[in-house]
């Protein structure tokens, strides 16, 4: 803390630093916004080296940015508040896409839906909306007729420019034009219609014969505008958003919101609730690995395998079903606890399933891991070093497939994680294969949690009472947690009343996403569907 | 062994009875074709039913169970729909070499046909460069594969016919050189030589290392050959959507599909008859009553039955290995199949010179 107040002090003495939600939380103009970033991550002593989210917010009179900072090495994390200089027209930020390279895609992500322009961001376009969007939609002064961006009736239009700004000398900004891909470029479109992108997630991707040149990854095909929708809900409807971005990690998520709330609201849930919540949450892992393993499998043209690993994946959409009612968006995990009690065969069959997995890893390893076909396509492909992951931000298998350590169930315990007994399966060669293997292994792990867990379900109340009108005291919160695919952070603002004033989710599968082009640049088109079904993205997880 | 000339031979002197000699032959001609079409289409039809419940049964599933008794009308059913589909025509193609491209796919594979040993006596054609001849007509596919990549005007077709020329024209090298192993040991380009010499043992057995390197050299470049799995990057599913026949639809599909199931019959016909001794039963040389017992089973059962059994062999391959990518398809013909192909190749000559053989 006391090296913290010394940077801010010597870069900028009129920040200021004050404790939000257990965190330093320094508030900086924006002249003075880029060297303290730089500072805070080149600081030995603070190496705040992982940007975990950026959530703009419109208070109004203000506009500007959260920065949400971890450090890797510290395990420390602060937020940083800066607010936007110019007016509502033109509000500008300068950009840190060159400290972070994550950066680039949220700051992306917030000029699309606030209009804040960051100045030195190399690509300042719009990254869901398409490019003809009138207004931007989280402000709160945005006209959300349906005449204000009527559907078009014509083809989607694109370019192949993209503008940053630049600041001049004399401190005025301007625009400049930048090609992003040039007339000469063969450019086949990969995508949103296509079967390797798991959704409708487009590459534009510039190809000299086999050989990647460039991808320009294309999203917000199934934006939805969760955020915003989320404004206008009440907290506990707000839940069953969730289950409808990251499909697979519906039950992870769920638990992460709930979380929030219920510290926010000083809500004390049972210990039974808690267990339930962890073995649904191992229990989604384990799907959600399987059914990876299937469809990356299916994408190097191994198809047998998906069925191998789909009966798994039905074995627990079976205990699922019992207990939740769904196969998918369970919407299981409320305010206070879980909706039901568990089904009265639950414990047996998950003991069932237990018996049978390792049968099935074993099969799985011999079946693709050892294939020499398999580990000629997967050895040494999209190979993601630990310094990048971090600064892509890369989290989730695919992270510890680099040799970092960023299991939020480890790094930042919650519920009752601390008192479980199993181990972050960490790999160090940040390939393709790697992360599959990763995947294996935290289908054992996560079997370890759910025997530990699965006779000692306490007695108790599934579901403590909360009031029925639920209200948050004003306020900010950042809650992160584990899911399928990585770290799943949640920044709350709140005004006091019955909805979030601001609700942003930062996804594992965006930088996962973001990371493509930087992987695949000079590798082979069989490469990138490699490399792109390592990742293991969900595309309504990026969109939202 | 019946000898089924003696019922060709029938037909041909009770047609030039009839009619002049020159109409005789048009006739014959014509039932040979019709006779041809129609066993391609059934064999066709039982091949995809053949790998659907292949691949089921390697993927723990049914497969099809619904139409007809064992699902065994579904790839009828399949057929009459595909026929049926709307033939889509795109602005923007080159028309002409659109509309070619599926027949010239087709023609390759009638071709070949007219060499195959189908049985003792019951061969269309048997000159003296029969393999030659089998050899260079199913080059004429991969024309068709890049005509269709390069009318379709799609960057994905283009690049799944650009790579569908590259794995083909190299595979073949392998193939032939297998092939001239096998030719150099029966000493007859003749199909019809190359069974004959077979009477007694087959060449897998006879000549035993080179032959078994051969064969295993084919197995693998024959299913290059027919852009199967683990080589189907031509139309890589997951990469480029469906390659070169993305754009087709209707029957146009249909011929480039029937055309995959036929080579891969063809692929696996060459290899019963270069390695299993074509429609020649199984002989062990001095068990004459085993081998009489073996002679009452028909060849034409002989020959199909090997083919099939082959065949499975291929499509085993597609449903367990994942797929290669194209440095890797052509590293390991470049660099591994050819080199050990010549080197088979010198093997064998010596075999053959010093007598190493059965």
């Amino acid at each position: 803390m006391a090296t913290l107040q010394e940077t801010i002090a010597k870069i900028c003495p009129t920040a200021t630093v004050a404790e939000v939600d257990g965190a330093p939380m320094i508030t900086v103009d924006d002249a003075h916004w880029h060297e303290l970033a730089k500072a805070l991550r080149d600081n030995g002593d603070l190496a705040m080296d992982y940007l975990v989210t950026i959530a703009g917010f419109d208070h109004v009179d203000t506009m500007g940015c959260v920065y949400y900072l971890m450090s890797t090495a510290h395990n420390t994390n602060l937020a940083v508040t800066v607010n936007a200089t110019g007016d509502r027209e033109k509000p500008f930020i300068h950009s840190v896409a060159d400290l972070w390279a994550v950066a680039g895609l949220y700051e992306r992500e917030v000029y699309d839906f606030y209009g804040i322009i960051f100045i030195g961001n190399p690509d300042m376009r719009r990254l869901f909306l398409s490019i003809d969007w009138e207004g931007y939609p989280l402000r709160k002064d945005y006209d959300c007729s349906p005449e204000a961006n009527p559907v078009p009736a014509d083809n989607e239009r694109q370019s192949d420019f993209t503008t940053t700004w630049v600041e001049n000398p004399d401190g005025t900004v301007e625009a400049k034009q930048v090609e992003v891909f040039s007339p000469q470029d063969f450019v086949v479109n990969i995508g949103p219609q296509h079967p390797a992108t798991h959704g409708v997630l487009r590459f534009r991707t510039a190809v000299d014969g086999e050989t990647i040149k460039k991808i320009d990854v294309y999203m917000g095909y199934i934006h939805r505008g969760i955020e915003k929708l989320c404004e206008q809900q009440g907290y506990p409807q707000t839940l069953h958003y969730l289950d409808r971005m990251d499909y697979f990690s519906a039950q992870n998520y769920h638990h992460g919101l709930c979380m929030l709330y219920e510290r926010a609201a000083g809500i004390e849930i049972s210990r039974r609730a808690q267990v339930i919540r962890v073995m649904m949450d191992e229990l989604s892992r384990i799907a959600s690995h399987c059914l990876f393993m299937g469809t990356f499998c299916m994408d190097l043209g191994a198809t047998s395998m998906l069925f191998y690993t789909l009966r798994v994946r039905e074995q627990i959409l079976d205990i699922m079903e019992r207990t939740c009612g769904a196969r998918m968006t369970f919407n299981y995990d409320c305010i206070g606890g879980v909706m039901q009690d568990l089904d009265s065969n639950f414990q047996h069959d998950v003991k069932e399933l237990l018996k049978v997995l390792p049968a099935n890893i074993k099969e799985y390893k011999k079946v693709f891991v050892g294939n020499v076909i398999a580990r000629n396509r997967m050895e040494g492909v999209g190979i993601l070093s630990r310094e990048d992951a971090i600064s892509y931000g890369v989290t989730g298998p695919n992270g510890r497939a680099s040799g970092w350590a960023c299991d939020i169930r480890k790094w930042r315990p919650y519920s009752i994680y601390s008192e479980l007994d199993f181990e972050e399966v960490i790999r160090t060669e940040g390939d393709a294969m790697a992360r599959f293997k990763v995947r294996l292994d935290e289908i054992e792990q996560s079997a370890r949690i759910l025997e530990q867990l699965v006779d000692n379900i306490p007695e108790g109340e599934h579901l403590v009472k909360v009031p029925k009108l639920f209200k948050l005291p004003a306020g900010q919160w950042f809650q992160l947690c584990e899911g399928c695919r990585g770290v799943f952070g949640m920044h709350l603002e709140s005004d006091g009343g019955t909805k979030p004033a601001r609700l942003k989710f930062a996804t594992p599968s965006m930088p996962a996403a973001g990371v493509v082009d930087h992987l695949t640049r000079g590798e082979k088109i069989a490469d990138l569907i490699t490399i792109g079904g390592s990742m293991d993205y969900i595309v309504p997880d990026m969109d939202r | 062994m019946y000898d089924l000339s003696v019922i060709t031979e029938a037909i041909h002197s009770f047609l030039t009875g009839l009619v002049p000699t020159w109409l005789a032959v048009t006739l014959e001609c014509v039932m040979i074709g019709v006779g041809l079409l129609l066993a391609y289409s059934l064999l066709a039809l039982f091949y995809i039913y053949y790998e659907r419940k292949l691949c089921a049964a390697i993927q723990c599933r049914l497969g099809p169970n619904r139409v007809g008794p064992w699902g065994l009308l579904q790839s009828f059913a399949d057929m009459f729909k595909i026929l049926i589909k709307e033939l889509i025509s795109l602005n923007h193609t080159d028309k002409f070499l659109f509309a070619l491209a599926p027949y010239l796919v087709i023609l390759a594979s009638m071709l070949a046909f007219a060499v195959l040993p189908w049985g003792n006596g019951l061969q269309v054609i048997d000159f003296n460069i029969g393999i030659f001849f089998l050899l260079a007509v199913s080059s004429i596919g991969v024309l068709g594969i890049l005509l269709a990549g390069w009318s379709s005007n799609n960057k994905f077709t283009l690049i799944g016919a650009l790579r569908s020329g590259a794995q083909m024209v190299s595979y073949e090298l392998s193939i032939s050189l297998s092939v001239i192993t096998m030719v150099c040991f029966a000493g007859s380009m003749s199909v019809g030589d190359i069974v004959a010499e077979q009477a007694d043992c087959w060449f897998i057995f006879k000549a035993h290392v080179p032959a078994i390197i051969a064969f295993v050299i084919y197995m693998i470049a024959g299913t290059a050959e027919t852009n199967r799995g683990p080589f189907d990057l031509p139309e890589a599913e997951s990469e480029l959507t469906a390659g070169y026949h993305t754009e087709y639809s209707g029957i146009h599909f249909g011929f480039f599909y029937l055309a995959e199931y036929l080579n891969l019959f063809i692929v696996s016909g060459v290899a019963a008859l270069l390695f299993f001794g074509g429609w020649m039963p199984f002989h062990i040389p001095g068990w004459d009553a085993f081998n009489h017992v073996m002679d009452y089973i028909p060849s034409v059962l002989w020959f199909i039955g090997k083919a099939i059994a082959l065949s499975g062999i291929i499509i085993w391959f597609k449903w367990t290995f994942p797929r290669l990518r194209i440095d890797q398809v052509l590293a390991m013909e470049w660099k591994y199949l050819m080199p050990i192909g010549l080197f088979n190749l010198a093997l064998m000559t010596c075999c053959i010179v010093f007598g190493w053989h059965f």
